[in-house]
């Protein structure tokens, strides 16, 4: 049999991936990045990165990036909430996951954008759960009735109840890193056992140009020292945070995503780290970020190849849409941002169910994307030889007006070689008609409702639970939180 | 260089958003003896106004406006003080106060608008970013300004547009300060729902809507 080719997209020539790699630790070398967190400072500084101390730069020398990227892990395996299925990050996997930490979900009833409530929260979970394509949760709501001191760890939280499936999250203040660890690690049975088996990434990102502030930092220690991946998010905007060439950005991009790399591995040599990003072709005339903007997508598969080339596992913000609502927009955007994240072999995909610059959810959307993946992976299969000959073997015994209706051949493959069309309209005409001319939007609404009903917990040990339900509720009262939303999930 | 002369090398200064030449042609035309206010009308602002009609065709984009808007900038760092001593302030479209919102601390836009303004002829006082809501109006209340500029990029932050006006009419203050909103979840109908004075969708129109509430063409 003929070896399957796995399709494959790569907008860069080795040489070029080559001298922009160079030019970005040229970068960390003369100007260095601003590290405004005393510890990964003197981290580094210990290493032999030179610290100015007036303008606060500190300048890496390549010989510590190689080093670093030398004991970083090319691949890290996540594992579910029952720790019994595992998740490779790295080589040319793909794993999507819903968009993450956006403010307000778009209502279907009025087509609005509102504030997402822990309720709100509460049914993303438990949709993403039923949605096979989207390999991840993320933390993809902030509710606006959880109390900022302890949101990032509530959602967090509420996630870890309601899902089985590996998480993308992050911290939005210091102090929650550890209560969040304290999560995974009770979901786990101890901190050694989440090390071995990692529940969850953390995002981190820098700001352009050439910083990491002292959240983020803080982050890539903390996440470094207990064995969390971390995913380093550069986000460049083209021409108003790095410079206006996809090639220009990318230097930024690869600057910004190694000296977060040499903080992680000086903090715990061996940390796993993921190469990802947010950036941005800027709109020149609204000023926006444009996630659908087609420069925006070469940027992502550029430095995803990039990341490839460093041996690194990768993330992008892609399948996502700049739409406000679930129009052909959304769709196309999304579509082709799969298409290009999947082709480019990103590894964690961050985007299904989003909208709106990053800034909003829609449960229809998360439920139109899933068949938008389920179409994406399948292409990804690529074209096998199933059989030997080809053809000629179904092709004994022809005669003119034979079907391949009836063939035992097709019973035998179409399963195989085709997937279901899933909320897709392939009516004809007179029956769309007859149906109500019902659109895709419409028919996702209620497949939503179908999947609330169809939602079973996944089983959590009463014990397990009861540990959630302490360490939220002692993180709550350490922050000054005395009530926290309802937790009857 | 005669006025006919450096007149139209002004306006190309600014169209063109050379900084540089901006500023060397307003330094000439002090050393020159011209009549200042009319340098500032004749020679700058016909171009700031070609910028702006520039934008509005969709032929100028961000760069080109900021440029120009810089440059617009430093020829009037040069002639502002030039006028000042001869008693003859420019500034008459009057002085504005600008900030984004407490909380907040986006200020691409704000800093887009505050520059137009400037290059508009307005006196801005640029408060920065995640502005408390009392400072807008001690610094409007300690510099005398007529008008205060409150931009939001989050729907979150936003709400405190609608705070700053209530803050405004508890400390009896809501007649004397023009009130603009703006930011990417704002807009006309969120103006007028929370009694701001006006909204704009951008810095050109920013312009425009201070213009005419300072009763200026």
């Amino acid at each position: 049999m003929i070896e399957t080719r796995k399709p494959k997209l790569e907008l860069l020539s080795t040489e070029f991936i080559e001298r922009i790699i160079d030019e970005g630790l040229t970068l960390l070398e003369r100007h260095g990045v601003l590290v405004e967190n005393t510890e990964a400072v003197s981290l580094l500084a210990g290493a032999g990165a030179v610290v100015d101390r007036a303008s606060g730069l500190v300048r890496i020398g390549r010989k510590l990036v190689l080093d670093s990227l030398a004991t970083t892990p090319s691949v890290i395996t996540l594992y579910d909430r029952t720790g019994s299925r595992a998740y490779t990050v790295g080589g040319d996997e793909v794993h999507f996951d819903p968009g993450s930490a956006a403010v307000t979900l778009l209502d279907h009833a009025t087509q609005e954008e509102r504030k997402a409530s822990t309720a709100d929260l509460v049914a993303f979970y438990k949709l993403v759960e039923t949605l096979e394509h989207l390999h991840f949760q993320s933390t993809g709501l902030i509710a606006y009735d959880v109390p900022a001191p302890v949101a990032d760890c509530f959602r967090l939280y509420a996630g870890l109840c309601l899902s089985g499936k590996p998480f993308v999250t992050g911290t939005f203040r210091v102090e929650g890193f550890r209560p969040m660890k304290d999560l995974l690690a009770a979901v786990r049975g101890g901190e050694n056992e989440l090390r071995s088996k990692p529940l969850a990434i953390f995002d981190a990102c820098p700001s352009p140009p050439l910083k990491w502030s002292h959240l983020t930092s803080q982050s890539l220690i903390d996440a470094a020292r207990a064995g969390i991946p971390s995913e380093l998010i550069s986000m460049g905007m083209t021409g108003a945070t790095s410079l206006t060439t996809i090639a220009g950005t990318l230097v930024q991009h690869v600057a910004e995503n190694l000296s977060g790399l040499v903080i992680c591995q000086l903090a715990g040599p061996g940390a796993p780290v993921i190469f990802g990003g947010s950036p941005s072709s800027f709109d020149m005339r609204k000023g926006t970020t444009p996630m659908g903007a087609i420069e925006t997508m070469m940027i992502d598969a550029a430095y995803a190849q990039i990341g490839k080339h460093l041996k690194l596992p990768t993330h992008a913000y892609m399948a996502l849409s700049d739409a406000k609502v679930n129009d052909p927009q959304a769709g196309f955007e999304t579509a082709l941002g799969a298409v290009l994240a999947a082709l480019a072999g990103v590894n964690v995909v961050s985007g299904p169910g989003m909208l709106d610059f990053e800034s909003s959810q829609s449960l229809e959307k998360l439920v139109i994307d899933d068949g938008i993946c389920a179409m994406v992976y399948r292409l990804l299969d690529g074209i096998a030889q199933r059989d030997d000959p080809v053809a000629l073997g179904a092709f004994e015994g022809f005669t003119p007006g034979m079907s391949f209706l009836t063939h035992p051949h097709t019973r035998r493959w179409y399963r195989t070689e085709h997937i279901p069309a899933g909320l897709v309209d392939r009516d004809p005409y007179e029956a769309w008609v007859a149906a109500g001319r019902t659109s895709i939007v419409d028919k996702a609404h209620l497949d939503v409702a179908r999947r609330m009903v169809a939602y079973a917990a996944p089983p959590l040990a009463a014990e397990v639970r009861k540990d959630l339900d302490r360490i939220m509720a002692a993180y709550g009262r350490a922050s000054g939180v005395d009530v926290l939303p309802s937790t009857e999930f | 260089m005669t006025k006919n002369e450096i007149y139209p090398k002004m306006n190309e200064a600014i169209v063109a958003g050379d900084r540089e030449a901006a500023r060397a042609l307003a330094e000439d035309a002090v050393r020159s003896g011209l009549d200042l206010l009319e340098v500032v009308e004749q020679g700058y602002v016909p171009g700031i106004q070609k910028v702006g009609e520039l934008w509005e065709r969709g032929e100028y984009f961000l760069p080109e406006l900021i440029s120009s808007a810089e440059a617009m900038k430093a020829a009037m760092a040069v002639l502002d003080p030039a006028l000042n001593r001869q008693n003859l302030g420019a500034r008459i479209g009057g002085k504005v106060v600008i900030g984004t919102i407490e909380g907040d601390i986006h200020d691409i836009g704000k800093n887009l608008v505050a520059s137009m303004l400037q290059a508009g002829g307005f006196e801005v006082f640029d408060l920065g970013a995640d502005v408390k809501l009392e400072r807008f109006i001690d610094k409007a209340e300690e510099v005398g300004a007529g008008m205060i500029c409150l931009s939001a990029l989050l729907t979150t932050t936003m709400m405190n547009q609608r705070r700053f006006i209530a803050l405004l009419r508890d400390r009896g203050l809501r007649d004397k300060y023009k009130v603009l909103v703006g930011g990417a979840p704002a807009n006309r109908k969120w103006a007028e729902e929370i009694g701001a004075d006006g909204y704009a969708e951008n810095a050109v129109a920013a312009v425009k809507l201070a213009k005419s509430f300072a009763g200026r063409p």
